[in-house]
């Protein structure tokens, strides 16, 4: 990959910082008047998501990571490995657990999944927003109490376990936002 | 025609614009009634700064001719200081590549100024009077630069070790070693990143940089020897830069050539030296201290802006 000079920098911009693929998240241009000029950046690690700072003398380059972001359709997991497609191409991708990561509590087979490809491995996961997911396994219903707000767990389809009004019934197709793991409403086929 | 759909509002306010317009005002105001004169001087110069941390724009005119737009307007000021003009000031636009940022665009306003007969300190007290109009009276600290490292980082800037300033940089998030920085840049980003904002809110005046930094200043003699050198940082953001004038035609022109060096080895561009304001201080610039004050961070202080870009009718970006 080509080498990014630091007067490129910009937010969203994909370097190897530490050999890990990294984000920028900010970066901010410092030069005492009569000085040598600097660049301090803060970056994302794709891998782990940790946030970095990082200071760069003005004009320095650092290697641009070949990093991809592309929509992949979950197939299925050999438990081992998580399996992904590209619906247009048929072409097939396999994530280690440690890339799946958290996504994996929402995963359900057909899913529509943003992948995170470096060097054309998947690094990263990110499940679709909201998943509709079956409730496999709950209390029986408490009918009619739609306003106490009252709460019971549930588990559903992928084994995950989360917080569901009490007239919920087992069997029931939920939806739930995946980036806080809560229950949003009822859901249909 | 391209058009619709293209961002073409100003960067700043109109307030912000009236408030600019207030401060130019206040400040010919504040030079009139010092008796100290206006002058102009060219943007475009055949010749152009050596120090290598700063880098000018080119201009080409039809003939394939380079001009530079001037850095500051520093040189030509003081060929007319050493021309008899005695105490002079000039607002006028400044141009720096590269520069671009929350306090920086690639072009920007001076206020730049020079009283003969004074020395730094004459020149601070100048700069208080001119800064209580615009911003209001206020006090003011004098802190030495080795004061402020000692105090800010428990380091002596003039004598430390370069492995002691690597390891300073190295728990603030630079790795100077790896970077192979030397002694002045570790100083630069320490200055940049630990002293600067640990200077508080309100006016404060650094003095006396290494000798290493003393720019067109004179060197004092003493040990350790140090640069009659000022900068300005007020709410710590750095405002303005100052000497005590070096006036030694000689000394000028080795710095310059050390300048060169550096570029030269550094892979930067190489500019000649202006032989013309050589000559000026081999006829003899008058003993006199000089200011340049970022007129556009002061605008933003003074209406308590936090960019550039708030006090900038339109910045690189939207030009």
């Amino acid at each position: 990959m080509p080498n990014i000079n630091t007067s490129e920098f910009r937010s969203g911009l994909k370097l190897i910082i530490d050999g890990d693929p990294c984000s920028i998240i900010e970066n901010e241009f410092v030069k005492p008047g009569k000085g040598q000029a600097f660049v301090r950046a803060k970056f994302r690690n794709l891998r782990s998501g940790r946030v970095i700072e990082r200071t760069f003398k003005s004009g320095e380059s650092v290697e641009a990571a070949d990093v991809l972001e592309v929509s992949l359709q979950f197939i299925y997991s050999d438990g081992d490995m998580f399996h992904f497609m590209d619906e247009a191409t048929f072409e097939q991708y396999a994530a280690t657990v440690d890339a799946v990561a958290g996504a994996a509590r929402w995963l359900k087979e057909q899913d529509t999944c943003t992948i995170t490809l470096w060097n054309g491995t998947p690094i990263a996961v990110t499940p679709p927003n909201f998943a509709t997911l079956r409730i496999t396994e709950t209390e029986p219903g408490v009918r009619g109490d739609t306003a106490s707000g009252a709460t019971k767990p549930a588990t559903v389809e992928t084994g995950t376990v989360i917080k569901v009004p009490l007239f919920i019934e087992q069997g029931e197709l939920v939806k739930v936002d995946t980036r806080t793991g809560e229950y949003v409403s009822r859901a249909r086929e | 025609m391209e058009g619709s759909g293209c961002d073409w509002r100003p960067d700043a306010s109109i307030d912000a614009l009236r408030l600019r317009a207030r401060v130019l005002r206040a400040v010919r105001a504040h030079f009139d009634a010092e008796g100290v004169l206006e002058v102009e001087t060219p943007s475009l110069g055949s010749r152009t700064v050596t120090d290598p941390s700063i880098e000018s724009l080119i201009a080409r005119d039809g003939a394939g001719r380079a001009w530079y737009l001037q850095t500051s307007p520093e040189f030509a000021m003081k060929r007319l200081l050493a021309a008899g003009s005695g105490p002079i000031y000039q607002i006028t636009r400044a141009f720096r590549d590269g520069e671009r940022g929350r306090h920086h665009n690639h072009e920007f306003s001076i206020l730049e100024w020079y009283r003969v007969g004074f020395d730094h300190h004459r020149l601070i007290d100048d700069i208080d009077v001119l800064l209580d109009t615009v911003l209001g009276p206020g006090p003011s600290w004098r802190l030495t630069f080795r004061e402020a490292f000692s105090r800010h980082l428990g380091l002596d800037p003039l004598t430390a070790p370069l492995a002691d300033l690597h390891d300073a940089c190295r728990s603030r998030g630079f790795e100077s070693g790896a970077a192979g920085t030397d002694r002045d840049e570790c100083l630069d980003w320490l200055l940049s990143v630990a002293v600067q904002p640990a200077l508080g809110s309100g006016r404060v005046y650094l003095l006396d940089f290494p000798t290493s930094r003393a720019a067109l200043a004179r060197v004092r003699t003493g040990s350790p020897a140090v640069a009659e050198r000022f900068e300005l940082y007020i709410d710590g953001i750095e405002v303005a830069n100052g000497y005590h004038e070096l006036q030694d035609a000689e000394e000028l022109r080795q710095r310059m050539q050390r300048d060169i060096k550096v570029r030269s080895r550094m892979g930067q561009p190489v500019p000649e030296a202006d032989d013309r304001l050589l000559a000026a201080h081999e006829a003899g610039l008058p003993a006199c201290a000089g200011v340049a004050v970022g007129l556009d961070r002061l605008v933003m202080l003074a209406g308590r802006y936090r960019s550039l870009r708030e006090v900038l009718a339109f910045t690189q970006d939207t030009a």
